[in-house]
């Protein structure tokens, strides 16, 4: 039984690499070969070993890999709810099978988690010997000398006429000044230094690797604890932190009320910048995005403040982000008899770069009937040669807007809940648009139409814009970020940092001159070493000659 | 103004693909070249010295005519990779200038200035070693790169949308074009790795150049420690994506497709790292993970951005 370093299966693995390279622990484990029959015992550790070897690891790298692919050709619920939903419904043959199959949640499918937990425990049960043997062999000494230094690499040697004590006693502090850690030896007639530096080595992999497990802890919990939500707001209008505010809100496995602190944000305007130089090729493209907001924390001070794309608001533990942007005009409907029976902005949605908008008004109280109205929205009108209208600048030079009119049950009162962006036609009946006597109404800011059949009269008040924000709660977020930063220092660390071995030998002949050799020996690729034992050695005699000389000033 | 710079641009790209054609041509005939010297005398081929980490490129100076400065079409090439480089720079630099910007902001502009970084890298690395024998690789690379971004992926100079108006513009997507180019060389020396391997088993006995060539040994120690600098570059680009798309899109990671391939190439790579280390795996199948890796790479940036629905959506077409 042997407790290695490493898998057993790891090329710097002891009883592989060169004999001379053994560590304080390791022996050639020949006993697991021999061992005969296995025990329970001999079972789980023969798992353990499997799992936690080299090839495993490698294995469900390749795996993880392999297994995020699906999860970039099928759209997904998190990144993509509405492809989603097309996807199902143009591919009714299979998406019932990718259901089945979590392809559509893929990276919170058993699947993928299956892989990256065993991933990680095959990390953490490779990382905690390690951890253990680098933690003895740190505070160990540097190793004997070997007795033949010429069988190992970058093998050298000087002559010097400095006695052999002094010289290995200079060697230590030319191996000291650059970081080694030295131990002195006697053997026979030789005196030698050995040292042994670039510890940092194996601190960054065990630090990677540990950090990597952080970052994945660190992601867990803040998706536990943390929440979105997200909100469209009509300028003039407010977002407050609870949860009846919210459009929509995603809460992590271990929510709480308590989490959502209060507070209000209002948008005052929303400012686009559009590229308006007639001359230019990007006529009508976005260059900015400013929302002017208003936020106001608890019952404190309320304060002015702007949320752009890449800047989001800090506010009582959470961020709130700019995602999105378009127009919500305000109609008004009246009664026969001029009283208004509904006045309020509607949010519609983007169909394009020049906002060409949809949009879906429902005015279920009032009138003698519910009306359901499915309107376009045109920020600049112009006619196609098609006929139709489009819009060809995204800001308000020319809006139209123009709407069918359906009556009959909206279903709103049934309980079901409905989508306040689609109207189900099936039980109306249009009065004005294409299918119906009446034509399509057309209106500008400001204009007024009756309706048909004496139901009314509707105008297009005012068209303010509306800004979609996002909130974020993700309490460990900055830990991610730390453990991310760990995971890029522990690897540039243990990529670059060379462990090595170095040994300096004094021999004295017989005729009293002194040779010394020099040799150094890697763990992992250190394609410098040769020239690092040159080094030192050309530093060392330096070191020496200089004695030489102070020592001959002495005596003269 | 801009028009100006543009079209200077334009002519720095073209005469910059004018060169390389004629570099890679003379790259190409120097492989040939070698193939004739090394023809007659194989048995003059000098084993590589020592199986080992630390055994680099000795057989790079082994036949009669390739000393340091190696033979003359290989210098001509070179001598042409760096002019034609000058200029795709420069082209790279107006584009920058006529945008006001960095020229890195939809697939034309990330395209030209990628390929100058690959090309570049290759430059630079030959004051480390000497690895102009990839001169072919790297040159029809980029190449194929700059024709198909020209004619497929032009567009003009537009002002930026408002979510890469960020400082993490010119940081992540520097970096990622900086690990691209190691792992497009590493990819390379992995290929020539794997054809000594045949040769030395025996099999791709006509491709005589790679006599000529370091050692399959030599090759992945090359190799790896080209694709370890790509993967720290590739590390970084991940972490900084990440600190950008909390800011711009409010999560700093969302499985959106082009952060799902950033993932796997790096997942890969660690794979690579592994299998570097895993006894069985060093050799050919580290070096075809190599090769896989920077394959995945190349899809990630081409049918990714133009076939895949995600947020990064910026090609411009």
């Amino acid at each position: 039984m042997t407790d290695s370093s490493r898998p057993s299966d790891h090329f710097d693995s002891t009883g592989h690499v060169d004999s001379t390279y053994v560590d304080s622990a390791g022996l050639p484990e020949l006993d697991k070969i021999i061992q005969p029959k296995l025990g329970p015992v001999g079972y789980l550790r023969f798992f353990w070993r499997q799992l936690t070897s080299m090839r495993t690891a490698l294995f469900l790298l390749l795996l993880l890999a392999i297994a995020a692919i699906p999860g970039s050709l099928v759209p997904q619920v998190s990144s993509d709810p509405n492809g989603v939903i097309q996807y199902k419904a143009n591919n009714p043959t299979v998406a019932p099978i990718l259901e089945n199959l979590q392809v559509f949640t893929t990276y919170s499918s058993f699947w993928f988690s299956a892989i990256y937990l065993l991933l990680f425990i095959s990390l953490i049960g490779c990382v905690i010997p390690r951890t253990k043997h680098h933690f003895d062999a740190l505070r160990a000494r540097p190793p004997k000398t070997p007795a033949n230094l010429s069988r190992l690499e970058g093998f050298t040697t000087r002559q010097s006429g400095t006695d052999a004590a002094t010289a290995i006693a200079a060697g230590q502090r030319v191996l000291r000044r650059q970081g080694y850690r030295t131990e002195l030896y006697t053997n026979g007639g030789s005196v030698s230094v050995s040292a042994e530096r670039g510890y940092l080595r194996e601190t960054g992999n065990l630090v990677f690797h540990c950090a990597l497990i952080g970052v994945l802890v660190a992601v867990g919990l803040g998706g536990g604890f943390g929440y979105t939500g997200q909100r469209v707001v009509v300028e003039g209008y407010a977002l407050s932190n609870s949860l009846a505010s919210y459009d929509s809100f995603n809460p992590g496995r271990f929510f709480t009320d308590a989490a959502l602190r209060p507070y209000s944000i209002a948008l005052d305007t929303f400012v686009p910048k559009y590229e308006d130089n007639l001359d230019s090729n990007a006529i009508g493209q976005v260059l900015d995005y400013t929302a002017n907001v208003t936020a106001t924390l608890g019952g404190g001070q309320a304060q002015q403040s702007t949320i752009k794309v890449n800047e989001p608001l800090a506010i009582g533990d959470t961020q709130v982000y700019l995602l999105g942007n378009g127009y919500a005009p305000v109609v008004t409907v009246r009664d026969p008899k001029g009283t208004v029976v509904f006045s309020q902005p509607t949010a519609f949605l983007p169909q394009d770069a020049n906002l060409f908008s949809l949009g879906v008004i429902k005015i279920p109280d009032g009138l003698k009937e519910q009306i359901g109205i499915r309107a376009l929205f045109y920020p600049t009108a112009v006619l196609t040669n098609l006929g139709t209208l489009a819009s060809s600048y995204p800001d308000l030079i020319n809006p139209q807007l123009t709407m069918e009119v359906y009556t009959g049950d909206l279903g709103l009162d049934n309980g079901t809940s409905s989508n306040a962006y689609a109207l189900n036609t099936d039980s109306l009946t249009q009065i004005a648009g294409r299918k119906a006597d009446a034509a399509t109404i057309k209106l500008a800011p400001g204009d007024r139409v009756d309706l048909p059949d004496g139901l009314g009269s509707i105008e297009l008040s005012s068209i303010p814009r509306f800004a979609s924000l996002d909130v974020h709660h993700d309490p460990a977020q900055g830990w991610v970020l730390v453990f991310a930063i760990l995971v890029l220092s522990g690897l540039v660390t243990s990529l670059f940092i060379p462990r090595r071995r170095m040994w300096i030998t004094a021999i004295t002949g017989d005729d009293g001159t002194v040779a010394l050799e020099y040799a150094g020996l890697a763990r992992g690729d250190d394609p410098g070493l040769d020239a690092a034992v040159a080094d030192i050695a050309d530093r060392h005699l330096d070191q020496l000659r200089n004695l030489d000389e102070s020592g001959l000033r002495v005596t003269s | 103004m801009t028009e100006t710079f543009v079209l200077y641009s334009n002519v720095a790209v073209y005469s910059a693909m004018a060169i390389y054609t004629i570099a890679f041509i003379m790259f190409t005939l120097d492989l040939s070249r070698r193939s004739v010297s090394v023809a007659a005398p194989r048995a003059a081929r000098i084993p590589s010295a020592s199986v080992g980490s630390t055994a680099l490129l000795e057989r790079v100076d082994a036949p009669a005519n390739t000393r340091t400065k190696g033979p003359r079409y290989l210098r001509m090439a070179f001598a042409l990779t760096v002019i034609g480089w000058a200029l795709h720079v420069g082209a790279a630099v107006l584009r920058g200038f006529a945008a006001g910007r960095v020229p890195w902001a939809n697939m034309f502009e990330f395209t030209l200035t990628a390929t100058a970084i690959i090309v570049g890298v290759f430059l630079v690395v030959q004051f480390w070693q000497d690895l102009r024998f990839l001169g072919s690789f790297v040159v029809g690379f980029a190449l194929i790169a700059l024709g198909i971004a020209t004619t497929n992926f032009y567009v003009d100079v537009v002002p930026l949308p408002p979510a890469l108006q960020s400082a993490w513009l010119v940081i992540h997507v520097f970096v990622a074009s900086l690990g691209t180019g190691f792992f497009a060389l590493g990819a390379a020396l992995s290929i020539v790795q794997l054809l000594q391997a045949r040769r030395a088993a025996g099999k791709a006995v006509r491709l005589r150049f790679l006599d000529t060539l370091p050692g399959a040994d030599a090759l992945e120690t090359l190799a790896y420690r080209l694709i370890v600098v790509g993967f720290v570059f590739w590390t970084f680009t991940l972490i900084a994506g990440a600190v950008w798309a909390e800011r711009a899109w409010g999560r700093y990671w969302g499985w959106d497709t082009k952060e799902v391939w950033t993932f796997i190439i790096w997942t890969i790579f660690a794979g690579y790292l592994h299998a570097r280390a895993t006894r069985g795996w060093r050799g050919s199948r580290s070096a075809w993970l190599a090769i896989i890796g920077f394959s995945a790479v190349v899809f990630n940036f081409t049918i990714v951005n133009l076939f895949f629905k995600g947020l990064h959506a910026y090609s411009g077409l």
